[in-house]
């Protein structure tokens, strides 16, 4: 038998049918295996609900097992965390590959998404959802906040929070709607662009101090009247050019009016 | 009652014999001023120059240009603690803790805004209306010097607060600087006192913004005005106006009403967005920090232009053998293209001189329509510094509509070189169709919309004469003469002296002029007026005496 008639044999089709379904099969079990072992506080009905809306919603992208394709990245290791802020924030599903994924209302609901993020979970260990004393900003520092916040976000999202342009169409979005879970869990994972900083180098006080700063950022104040949008000088350019000189020059038009 | 008076003035005899006010006040104080809106734009300039002053001094009450490190502990709670400079510090507690500090920052701020925005548009009315002209160069000159100046000015206030923002802004300068061939570093080093940031820069730019720069700009400004009176007002074209009368309202008491009056207003506005509109806010920023950023980080929209240059220019740079770096990517767009800008615009009366071999004096206006290559020039540079400000802003405008930073980055690179020319010709082309339509209005009137139906079935719109009002305007039109280059070699053969110059000059001036539509001569528009009698209004008073309505007139005036 020479090589191409190999190939032309009527049972071959099945074969590697057969091979590669085994492949993915066992494969697939190798990881979920491992993976279930890192994590035991899951309970299995709601990891098997949540494999169930995997398989519906995400694995056409991040494959059947969570390897990743070339449509979407590797969820292996990602941790609930990273589900919790991708899906809670509408980013995942994908409504469309752009050049990043927007902020919309969310797709699933709350025990959906637990559900989705246990199962993303057991594929392998990663970061957890934060707890709710992780969040709580009670006592953190404000000014070292700031700081901090001035030192490791502000490039991106701007000196106010209010988000800002990367190269290529990507950007930095703004801070005003996120939760301080969903900041908390940013910082963890790194979604998209940014960069993730685990607590080796950013601790969790100094996690809740740029909560606790990025919370004072969201109420706005303005103690300097109209914020015009807390851009910097672009938009006091624009201010200037249209209601400032515009008041001005209609008043000199008026006060240059010819008397009839 | 009488003695009062009299004693007051005797007093006011005795100071004038000291001082003889009262024969400067009486030579100018009936002095005349035309009166046109736009002839206030340079006023606002003034006036938020006076704002500034007077704001300014309060400001340096509190105000402590020092780089001395302090720990904050005013009453804004997100920089309790934190370390920052006296003079960001002493910014805060101005903003913070000064009775009406913030206020009177604020309209400071936007007093400066306001000073360099007014500047561009008085710089657009003297542009477009040929006020530069003999024998104003001299003042456009001091104009263009001081519209620098306020932009170096300018700058230098908006990074006295040490904040985040104009650290990044400071950080630049000293790039561009650094960036100058062989001396920069050396340069940079004088100027900031060693590296950057180093502790000296920040009390040397106080001097500069409260001593020395005002000090120059009050001479200027003096100068200015000196000169304005010296060569009388210019006026726009009109019935009665010549080049050599003023037709207005004496200074006293019309002016100074209006002048005085307009004077508030501008207070007002500035005072009510001080008030009203948050600017620079240095608390929200923080203090500077070499290692630190933000997102959006802009200059004030008058260094806008300068922020847009450097983000469009490709990265060139060189190494020699020496391993000196040539840092072209910044000293281009940093340094010698303003270079250039500024010399243009200071060169322009005088290059336009040149071209039109004009000698004579100008004190009344010219329309934009009528000399189409200068308002053509003009809208290109308006277009090319416009495309420049807002590429300085091309992160916002990427964020704000969806866009790719570095697509608007190659729109920037290729649009500076399409746009302007093609906003020269469109201007151009503009120019020329008004000067066709001024001189269809002088020859046949403006078009009413009234078709009229001849009997023979003829259609003519019927042109109603324009008043005489209009008829002055169109003909102060200056004819220019096109200068002819002149032959290479006179009658005896000998080289025309500076041949290569002259024939440029021709050249510029056939560019110029040679497309301009002849203003018609008075002998032609009496022709023209003689004709459309004797056709249409013939023809219809025929109508009319046959006893018949005219027959169909279509038109605004017919429903």
């Amino acid at each position: 038998m020479t090589s191409s008639s190999v190939r032309r044999h009527k049972a071959t089709g099945l074969a590697v049918l057969l091979v590669g379904l085994l492949a993915t099969g066992f494969g697939y079990a190798a990881v979920t295996g491992t993976a279930q072992a890192s994590a035991p506080t899951a309970n299995a009905s709601q990891i098997e609900a949540g494999k169930k809306l995997y398989l519906e919603g995400c694995a056409t992208c991040h494959g059947l097992a969570g390897q990743g394709s070339s449509d979407g990245p590797s969820l292996i290791g990602v941790g609930a965390a990273a589900v919790d802020f991708q899906v809670k924030t509408g980013r995942m599903p994908l409504a469309q590959p752009t050049n990043q994924a927007p902020r919309k209302a969310p797709v699933y609901n709350d025990e959906e998404i637990a559900a989705l993020a246990a199962f993303v979970a057991s594929l392998g260990a990663g970061p957890a959802i934060p707890t709710a004393e992780q969040v709580d900003t009670e006592d953190a520092n404000l000014a070292e906040g700031g700081e901090l916040f001035r030192t490791n976000c502000a490039q991106c999202h701007n000196f106010a929070g209010k988000g800002g342009a990367l190269s290529y169409g990507k950007y930095a979005p703004s801070l005003m709607d996120a939760t301080p879970t969903e900041i908390y869990e940013a910082m963890l994972t790194g979604p998209q662009n940014m960069p993730n900083f685990p607590d080796a180098s950013l601790p969790e006080e100094e996690k809740k101090a740029i909560i606790k700063y990025i919370e004072n950022l969201q109420q706005g104040d303005s103690p300097g009247g109209l914020a015009l949008g807390s851009l910097g000088p672009v938009t006091e350019g624009v201010f200037i050019w249209t209601a400032g000189l515009g008041l001005l020059l209609a008043a000199a038009v008026w006060i240059g009016a010819k008397v009839r | 009652m009488s003695v009062i008076v009299k004693e007051a003035g005797r007093a006011i005899s005795r100071a004038d014999e000291r001082a003889p006010i009262s024969s400067l006040l009486k030579a100018n104080l009936r002095k005349v001023f035309p009166d046109h809106w736009s002839f206030m734009l340079g006023e606002i300039a003034l006036y938020s120059f006076i704002i500034l002053l007077l704001t300014g001094v309060y400001l340096t009450i509190w105000f402590k240009p020092s780089m001395t490190e302090v720990v904050y502990n005013g009453s804004y709670a997100p920089l309790v603690g934190i370390k920052m400079s006296e003079a960001y510090a002493s910014a805060l507690d101005l903003s913070f803790d000064v009775r009406g500090g913030l206020l009177l920052r604020q309209i400071h701020h936007w007093a400066a805004l306001f000073f360099m925005a007014a500047m561009v548009v008085h710089m657009f009315r003297i542009f477009f209306t040929g006020a530069f002209r003999k024998p104003r160069e001299l003042n456009w000159v001091i104009g263009g010097s001081m519209f620098l100046i306020v932009l170096l000015e300018g700058f230098a206030g908006y990074s006295l607060p040490d904040d985040l923002l104009s650290g990044v802004g400071v950080r630049i300068v000293a790039g561009i600087i650094e960036a100058v061939p062989i001396v920069g570093t050396y340069l940079m080093f004088f100027i900031f006192g060693g590296q950057f940031p180093g502790n000296d820069f920040i009390p040397r730019l106080y001097t500069f913004h409260v001593l020395l720069v005002p000090g120059i700009l009050l001479a200027l400004i003096g100068l200015h005005l000196i000169l304005i009176f010296y060569h009388k007002h210019t006026q726009y074209p009109g019935p009665g106006r010549s080049n050599t009368n003023v037709v207005g309202f004496p200074l006293f008491p019309v002016y100074v009403a209006k002048a005085g009056g307009f004077f508030f207003v501008v207070f007002g506005v500035t005072a009510l967005m001080g008030g009203l509109v948050s600017i620079n806010p240095i608390w929200a920023y923080g203090p500077y920090v070499p290692d630190q950023v933000t997102a959006g980080s802009q200059p004030d929209w008058y260094i806008g232009f300068l922020d847009g240059m450097l983000r469009a220019m490709p990265n060139w740079e060189w190494e020699d053998f020496l391993g000196r770096t040539w840092s072209w990517n910044i000293f281009i767009p940093g340094a010698v293209m303003p270079g250039i800008l500024v010399g243009l615009l200071l060169a322009y009366p005088f290059i336009e001189a040149w071209v039109t071999g004009d000698k004579r004096e100008h004190h009344l206006l010219e329309r934009p329509r009528n000399n189409p290559t200068r308002t053509g020039i003009g809208v290109a540079a308006i277009v090319f510094y416009g495309i420049l400000v807002i590429n300085g802003a091309n992160d916002l405008i990427a964020i704000t509509f969806n866009l790719s930073i570095n697509q608007l980055i190659w729109f920037t690179r290729i649009a500076i070189f399409i746009a302007p020319p093609l906003a020269f010709l469109a201007t151009r082309r503009f120019c020329l169709g008004l000067q066709r339509r001024d001189r269809e209005k002088l020859l046949h009137g403006r078009e009413s919309g009234q078709i009229l139906r001849l009997p023979h079935g003829e259609f003519i719109e019927i042109h109603t004469p324009i008043s005489d009002d209009e008829k002055a305007v169109i003909l102060s039109k200056e004819d220019y003469p096109v200068v002819a280059a002149p032959p290479a070699t006179d009658e005896n053969g000998v080289r025309t002296p500076g041949l290569r110059a002259k024939r440029w000059r021709a050249r510029l001036s056939r560019a110029y002029f040679g497309d301009n539509i002849q203003k018609p001569t008075p002998a032609e528009i009496e022709a023209a007026a003689h004709h459309s009698h004797e056709e249409h209004d013939h023809e219809v008073e025929e109508l009319h005496a046959g006893g018949k309505e005219v027959p169909a007139v279509l038109g605004p005036d017919s429903h």
